[in-house]
């Protein structure tokens, strides 16, 4: 089971990891300590990987810190639900491999409710049967996130996953 | 590049026309594509980090394709502290061990101008930079946007990007400029309407600006940026179609979907200026009341241009500045810099009392050549007055065009230039 946490619209970087707990003040290593720190505390202490975000619209806005989406890496968040995600907030998860999907889940799914969520299908069940299908991302992406992300991707292979081109 | 495809369906905006052109199949807003990047940009600020993402985090120590890439010292330059020196001294190391031809030393200018005046961007391409002001490239019918160092490193390594196809905000504008008001107004106008994040992942394209000089375009393009666009397009018409080839299927498509269409009616537009510390607190000039300025900055990609240093010298010739007014110029590029010297311009700015420093972004990131401090005030041509951005936190920095910059250093406060 996943975990839903639901998050309004306009969560900023800095609410995602303060500043002062980046990885250059404290280590790369304890970044999944401090997502949501101050803005939810519980959130870190009782994430569990497979968890989803499902949050209002500009997710990520604010400064450009791509150690906020690699914190939420850290935990294991599965995916983040948004009607919409700020641009570079956008570009730094695919880099990295984090799943975003662009919709509004807010009114269908609650804060705490438990879930399933099928990482092939793209499918979200609740423990009451309601049956939620995500926007199917292009088969590049989901090689692309199986691989940990473009930036992985290009290690491993020496080009950029194959697009919706060539 | 191929500019022969066409594209059969109707109804494209230019920014869906490039990225399908670039990605080789008709592609729409929302998509994800990969595209290959005619020019990738980079500057003295960020080279070295982008050097360490490369090396480190993709283990790539050739870069693609030497020839598409443009690096330009620009942000600190000349250099202002032992650290920039010996980052650029890093920077000049690479550029050569990887025999990138197209670099601009110390001098040249601001990266954005300089990529447009040597002809490194072309209407149709896609041009990426590792700085938010590469939309300016929109003002030839270009897709321009800013990416952070991991992206740049990504396109270094393999000559491509990935991009979310843009939905597109029109804006239209009617009329003509009334006296003493251009291009910037226009963009403070729609800062003040649409907010900081108004454009988020979005395009803007300006119509009804055929008439519009190369200049006052790169205005419009490289504004874009802070009501958060990632391009901002004019399309190549007037005097870009008459100064580029611009490829057949860069046309405006009749049928094409923009998101919302805004008005801008230059018969009632007056001159506009943001009130620190946001760009989106937009008032009139006229109803600003009696604000004392300390500095007046000419310069940056925004308005460091020969139309602007015009437009400036015409309302200051024969004058002198304000008892207790600094008025600190930097030209665009050092082509503009030439010009300014040949044409006359830079005398009658001299005679005027203003001091010039080397072409490039001079203070507007705070760093070197005009930095203001604690409580003093600057009018500033430049695109950003946030909280320290030129110096001091508590130092408040004032936008607004060269026509009101003209007027605050001949009064000393800001002032209305139409009633100059
Ligand atoms: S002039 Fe200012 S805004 Fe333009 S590139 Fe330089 S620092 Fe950035």
């Amino acid at each position: 089971m996943a975990r839903v946490w639901l998050f309004p619209a306009n969560i900023d970087t800095d609410q995602i990891v303060p500043g002062r707990y980046a990885p250059y003040m404290t280590s790369e290593a304890e970044l999944g300590k401090y997502p949501f720190i101050e803005y939810r505390p519980e959130f870190a202490k009782t994430v569990q990987p497979g968890d989803l975000i499902v949050a209002g619209s500009n997710f990520g806005c604010g400064s450009s810190r791509e150690y906020a989406p690699r914190a939420l890496v850290a935990v294991g968040i599965a995916a983040i639900i948004a009607p919409s995600f700020s641009r570079i907030f956008f570009r730094n998860a695919l880099n990295l491999g984090l799943p975003l999907f662009e919709c509004d889940l807010q009114g269908i799914l609650s804060d705490g409710q438990q879930v399933t969520y099928d990482n092939t299908s793209y499918i979200i069940t609740t423990s009451e049967g309601a049956v939620t299908s995500l926007p199917q991302p292009p088969a590049w992406l989901q090689e692309t996130w199986a691989e940990g992300g473009i930036v992985q991707y290009y290690r491993r292979h020496g080009r950029l996953p194959v697009g919706a081109n060539r | 590049m191929d500019t022969s495809m066409h594209h059969p369906s109707a109804g494209q905006t230019l920014s869906e026309l490039i990225l399908s052109h670039a990605a080789g199949q008709q592609v729409h807003a929302g998509d994800l594509v990969i595209v290959p990047v005619d020019r990738c940009m980079t500057h003295d600020s960020l080279t070295p980090e982008i050097i360490d993402a490369l090396e480190k985090n993709l283990g790539v120590n050739r870069i693609y394709d030497p020839e598409r890439v443009a690096v330009v010292m620009d942000h600190v330059a000349p250099a202002a502290s032992v650290q920039t020196a010996n980052a650029q001294v890093r920077t000049r190391r690479w550029v050569a061990q990887q025999g990138i031809r197209h670099f601009y030393d110390v001098g040249a200018g601001v990266c954005h101008q300089v990529l447009i005046e040597e002809r490194l961007v072309l209407p149709g391409q896609v041009a990426i930079g590792s700085d938010s002001h590469a939309t300016s490239y929109g003002a030839i019918g270009a897709f321009g946007t800013g990416m952070g160092t991991g992206d740049l490193a990504l396109i270094l390594a393999s000559g491509r990007t990935w991009l979310r196809v843009p939905e597109t905000i029109r804006v239209q504008v009617v009329g003509r400029f009334r006296k003493n008001v251009s291009p910037k107004d226009i963009s403070l106008y729609l800062c003040g309407m649409l907010g900081l994040d108004g454009a988020t992942y979005q395009a803007v394209e300006f119509h009804g600006v055929d008439w519009l000089s190369l200049d006052g375009r790169e205005v419009l393009a490289g504004m874009s940026t802070e009501i958060g666009a990632k391009v901002g397009i004019v399309p190549p018409s007037g005097e870009i179609a008459s100064r580029y080839n611009v490829p057949e299927w860069l046309r405006v498509q009749p049928g094409a979907h923009y998101v919302r269409t805004i008005e801008v009616d230059l018969n009632t537009l007056g001159s506009q200026v943001a009130v620190p510390p946001e760009v989106d607190h937009i008032a009139p000039a006229s109803e600003l009341g009696d604000v004392k300025v300390d500095q007046v900055f000419v310069g940056t990609c925004t308005n460091g241009r020969l139309e602007d240093l015009h437009i400036l010298a015409e309302l200051l010739k024969g004058h002198k500045l304000a008892a207790g007014v600094r008025l600190l110029v930097i030209p665009a590029s050092h082509r503009i810099l030439q010009a300014a010297a040949e044409d006359g311009t830079l005398s009658i700015l001299l005679a005027a009392g203003a001091t010039l420093g080397t072409p490039g972004c001079g203070p507007c990131i705070g760093r070197h050549m005009g930095v203001i401090g604690a409580d003093e005030v600057c009018l500033s041509t430049a695109n950003r007055n946030f909280r320290g951005r030129m110096g001091d936190p508590n130092a408040r920095i004032y936008l607004a065009s060269p026509e009101v910059a003209a007027a605050t250093a001949l009064r000393g406060s800001i002032s209305d230039p139409a009633n100059l």
